[in-house]
């Protein structure tokens, strides 16, 4: 899947011009409410008309204003799922999820019903009408509804927004099979970091209606931008090698070395995603001695960048994955730090995609 | 109807058909006008409205010389469906159906825009997401959800029939068994004396009837909201 947006469109007191791209995966579009996010997930859908501008998935052209095309929602097969969930109140469970299925039937390239209901775990909820649900359960359904459509790309619009921490505990590991059994590509709105981290392999943040990064999500996260208003973290995909069932914790494999963490209830071979945020770095110029901090990675300095008044932002390569690190400009002075200088990056907290231990 | 004298039963029986015929045939003509006032966006939205709600404020007696002129069988309306499908309006009952169909389409228009309107588009765009064409939209997913309404919008149709007088006698004229329903029964009772008991027996049975079809509408439009409540 690819997909090729650039667009523009007024309306009063809002503009919106964007472009992006994506090869595929989960793009998340990322930024606070009223940036324009929804917007572009409504003109994916084909819900919005834009002023001009294209949007191309998989080479066919959807939108093309200059030339006068437009598709409508109901051929384009991209599968929608709204904040609100919007299941159809007079309609059961069942009948709501095969409605688009009925209506792709000529595709025929959609999973069968009982793989849909099972991956979500709504089995015991087919009979029931919408109004009976609670939030998450309808969330869940509205998910089942836009698969069994066969699309070839999902946009979810804020999906979990009106959802408490707990029912969005209770999604997320979906949203995770879908794309990592499913393979579903995936446009993903929120304005909520960890979701992002946790589920988005390129992240585009949108401000005031205009894309003000985009990238892998390592690479955005990474940057340190003290306009943003975010703060830089590493984004690293691990897998759990080994439990230390005695001392209590977990080593944590990725492809530039291995860190040391409270196991919680992490089993071996668990693949998760983790933050390592720029201000639980700090630097040593030599291997330090007797110190208390488990996690001690050799690095190399990639470039600095001022990080506000009185700080540094270090980029270090980590054999080949980027970790980040917020020091103050006098220790960097006083260390001679320097891109190209090999240090070691004493790593004080790791924070989860999703608690270890509750 | 043992209380009721042949010519009275007559009228009653009259009067139900020339309800039924206009309620049902008006329907979905209103349904359509429903849907293009409350999610149409065109030019000359306003006039079609203004044309919809003229019955209910232009004097009876004018409609029903406009339908003369229209649909009588020298108007052209008239005329045309007379030589293609041998349907004639003039001093029929269907002629009387018309009648009470026109006077009673804003109010049935009415009835069905507001739950239209009601209607959540968010759910017609998610339907739409899924595949769904415009049309295919409308009936699984709006028609179904303004079933309450289609419903009041029926009953209501029915009971203002009831009631039509004045286009119906310019219109039809006041033909015993053909045309003479239970309002322009009464009123020609009431040209000769000594006729109360019979004038008030059809009075009665007039209330009766519309206080059956009023309650019924809201019994059934209940049970039906409370089903797309999802209860």
């Amino acid at each position: 899947m690819s997909l090729a947006v650039e667009i523009s469109l007024a309306r009063p007191g809002f503009t919106l011009d964007v472009a992006f791209d994506s090869p595929g995966g989960v793009t998340a579009l990322f930024g606070r409410s009223g940036a324009g996010k929804s917007t572009i997930a409504g003109l994916l859908a084909g819900l919005v008309r834009p002023d001009r501008g294209r949007i191309l998935v998989d080479g066919e052209v959807l939108v093309d204003r200059a030339v006068g095309i437009f598709v409508p929602p109901h051929r384009r097969r991209i599968g929608s799922v709204f904040q609100d969930g919007r299941l159809f109140p007079h309609l059961t469970v069942r009948q709501n999820l095969l409605y688009g299925a009925w209506f792709a039937r000529r595709h025929a390239s959609g999973k069968p019903l009982d793989d849909i209901v099972e991956l979500l775990g709504i089995e015991r909820l087919l009979a029931r009408r919408p109004a009976t649900l609670s939030g998450g359960e309808k969330q869940r359904v509205a998910i089942g509804r836009a698969l069994l459509m066969a699309p070839r790309l999902l946009v979810l619009d804020e999906p979990l927004a009106a959802l408490d921490q707990a029912r969005k505990d209770e999604i997320l590991p979906y949203l995770e099979r879908l794309r990592d059994e499913m393979r579903l590509p995936m446009v993903y709105v929120s304005h909520a970091r960890d979701e992002v981290v946790r589920l988005a392999d390129r992240l585009v943040v949108i401000e005031a209606g205009r894309v003000v990064s985009a990238g892998p999500i390592g690479e955005v996260t990474s940057r340190f931008d003290p306009a943003a208003g975010s703060e830089a973290a590493a984004v690293l995909a691990v897998t759990v090698g080994a439990i230390d069932a005695g001392h209590g914790l977990a080593t944590l494999d990725f492809p530039g070395g291995r860190l040391t963490v409270p196991a919680g209830r992490l089993v071996v071979g668990q693949r998760l995603r983790l933050q390592i945020r720029a201000r639980d770095v700090a630097i040593a110029t030599g291997r330090p001695e007797g110190l208390s901090i488990l996690n001690i990675l050799p690095a190399t300095i990639l470039d600095m960048a001022a990080a506000g008044p009185t700080a540094v932002g270090l980029r270090l390569d980590c054999g080949g994955t980027v970790l980040v690190a917020e020091i103050t400009r006098l220790s960097a002075e006083a260390l001679a730090l320097a891109p190209g200088r090999p240090v070691h990056a004493l790593i004080k907290s790791v924070s989860f995609d999703r608690p270890p231990a509750d | 109807m043992p209380f009721l004298t042949p010519l009275e039963a007559e009228a009653f029986s009259l009067s139900l058909r020339v309800g039924a015929w206009s309620a049902v045939t008006s329907l979905p003509p209103a349904v359509a006008i429903a849907w293009l006032l409350a999610r149409g966006r065109f030019r000359g939205r306003t006039l079609l409205s203004v044309i919809i709600h003229l019955p209910l404020v232009l004097p009876p007696v004018v409609t029903g010389y406009a339908l003369l002129l229209l649909f009588g069988r020298h108007g052209p309306i008239g005329a045309w469906l007379e030589s293609w499908f041998g349907l004639v309006f003039a001093f029929r009952w269907t002629g009387a159906a018309l009648a009470a169909a026109v006077m009673g389409f804003p109010l049935v228009v009415r009835a069905l825009q507001l739950s239209i309107e009601a209607v959540e588009p968010g759910l017609e765009q998610a339907a739409a997401t899924l595949g769904a064409r415009p049309i295919a939209v409308f009936f699984t997913v709006t028609l179904p959800l303004i079933a309450p309404g289609l419903l009041a919008g029926l009953l209501l149709g029915f009971a203002k029939s009831l009631g039509e007088f004045g286009a119906t006698i310019t219109f039809v004229s006041n033909i015993p068994g053909e045309t003479r329903t239970l309002p322009i029964a009464i009123y020609t009772l009431l040209q000769v004396p000594g006729t109360d008991a019979a004038v008030l027996r059809l009075s009665l049975l007039s209330v009766a009837v519309s206080v059956v079809a009023v309650f019924g509408s809201e019994l059934v439009a209940r049970r039906l909201r409370r089903r797309a409540a999802g209860a």
